[in-house]
């Protein structure tokens, strides 16, 4: 076994470039839980990335209205500002995760690289569009998050490909992320939602952590909500609300396991729609 | 490319770390490779915070970083916190506030502490249990842990007084 510190992406591409199946390690905080455990025992090479200069930064593309943030930047530095303006859902994600120990150590790319159906993150970038920017020996390319994720813990990246940064829209409009656990901190949600309002192109979106292999988006309640918001006043006739949620519910496919029931979550998870449209939208008031 | 003979930097000296293996946590290696008995294992997934060190100037579990994987970095273990026999103000605190019990938690609670109170000189009780959340104690119910904080983060604010006055 090997263990490589690269501290320029270069390095990094052509160490794995030479050794595919050599093991990705960002901030740790998902893949040493499972070498402790002796789930995974890393037999090559690992090579970790936490300091790649080039992953750790992030830019604001104020023409382009883009947010280019690097892999390898950690929750807690999604926490600050001025990321924390521009993508208010991101950092609300960030604040749910883990501890201060866990916030400081793991990243963005490394979330969506272990894309599990519960990661924090993930809902945020669903529901932002995310482009993913990949590289690999044989160059780069882009691709939206929804196809990157393909299963459970399972990315359509190819051997030989990492994470190099994760591009976001910064859009005017409510944004908001919540979830449901068995307390307030230190917890792996149960359900999650993020939702995130565009007021300019008078459009939202949804999506859902934990309720299904992955991130689950809610086409239908899109439409539906954002049909039934009154734009100009940024308020929404509280029938609509119940409606929306009813299509939140039906759109989730959750499973039951040691964390909670198919019920439960379906259940939780069109409480937080309903929380997070409420405080994006003024609920209750009819249209005159 | 090989190396199964590492060197980490911990409170400020270098140790040869040989006869590890490369997967090992920075808290295996603390401990049963150097011989650094301070940080505590007891979740080894980064749940209960007794591991917490400083790797370069950041806070972290050191059951979840790699231990190869930290060479060329400044890690602070609760032993370079302060000599034996000098306290930190902190740990000061603690004995003197009654936030020590069993004494598990203690050393990761201590480095979390000193953290806190770097980048919060005077955080409210919600900011203190929010910023300790990842340190779990059983003994204490965390009160006293609180007061110990309060009692630092006012002490400190008193001394930078005294010497601007």
């Amino acid at each position: 076994m090997t263990v490589a510190v690269p501290t320029t992406l270069d390095e990094a591409v052509r160490l794995f470039a030479a050794e595919p199946s050599a093991m990705l390690l960002a901030g740790g905080t998902d893949a040493m839980v499972e070498i402790n455990d002796g789930h995974r025992r890393p037999g090559g090479l690992v090579i970790a990335l936490n300091r790649v200069s080039d992953l750790r930064t992030w830019r604001h593309d104020a023409e382009r209205r883009t947010l280019t943030i690097g892999a390898g930047v950690t929750y807690s530095e999604l926490m600050q500002e001025p990321i924390a303006t521009l993508a208010p859902a991101l950092a609300d994600a960030s604040r749910t995760v883990g501890s201060p120990q866990i916030r400081n150590a793991g990243t963005l790319g490394g979330n969506l690289g272990t894309c599990s159906p519960a990661g924090d993150g993930l809902p945020v970038l669903s529901a932002l569009g995310a482009q993913v920017r990949i590289v690999s020996a044989a160059g780069e390319r882009a691709a939206s998050v929804d196809d990157v994720m393909v299963g459970v813990k399972r990315t359509s990246l190819k051997p030989g490909e990492m994470i190099a940064e994760i591009v976001l829209p910064v859009l005017d409009g409510w944004q908001g992320y919540a979830k449901v656990g068995v307390r307030n901190a230190m917890v792996i949600a149960i359900a999650s939602a993020c939702l995130v309002v565009d007021t300019d192109a008078r459009q939202l979106s949804i999506a859902l952590g934990s309720v299904g292999p992955t991130i689950v988006r809610c086409p239908e309640a899109e439409r539906q909500l954002a049909a039934a918001v009154d734009w100009a006043a940024l308020s929404v006739p509280s029938d609509a609300l119940d409606e929306f949620v009813g299509l939140v519910s039906s759109a989730s496919r959750p499973i039951t396991d040691h964390r909670s029931t198919a019920d439960y979550r379906r259940h939780a998870v069109g409480v937080l729609a309903k929380r997070l449209a409420r405080r994006a939208f003024t609920a209750g008031e009819r249209r005159s | 490319m090989n190396n199964e003979l590492f060197t980490l930097r911990v409170n400020g000296i270098d140790y040869e770390v040989s006869d590890s293996w490369l997967g090992e946590s920075l808290l295996d290696v603390l401990r049963d490779r150097i011989g650094l008995m301070g940080s505590k294992g007891a979740c080894t997934q980064g749940e209960c915070g007794s591991c917490s060190v400083m790797v370069d100037d950041v806070l972290v579990c050191s059951c979840l970083v790699m231990g190869a994987s930290a060479i060329d970095q400044n890690i602070i273990t609760i032993e370079g916190v302060a000599p034996v026999g000098t306290p930190s103000d902190v740990q000061q605190a603690f004995v003197d506030a009654g936030a020590v019990q069993c004494g598990f938690c203690t050393p990761g609670l201590v480095m979390a502490v000193h953290d806190l109170l770097k980048r919060r000189g005077r955080p409210t009780e919600t900011e203190i249990r929010e910023e300790l959340a990842g340190n779990v104690c059983r003994c204490t119910g965390y009160g006293r842990i609180v007061d110990a904080v309060e009692r630092v983060s006012v002490q400190r604010r008193g001394n930078s007084q005294e010497e601007s006055s």
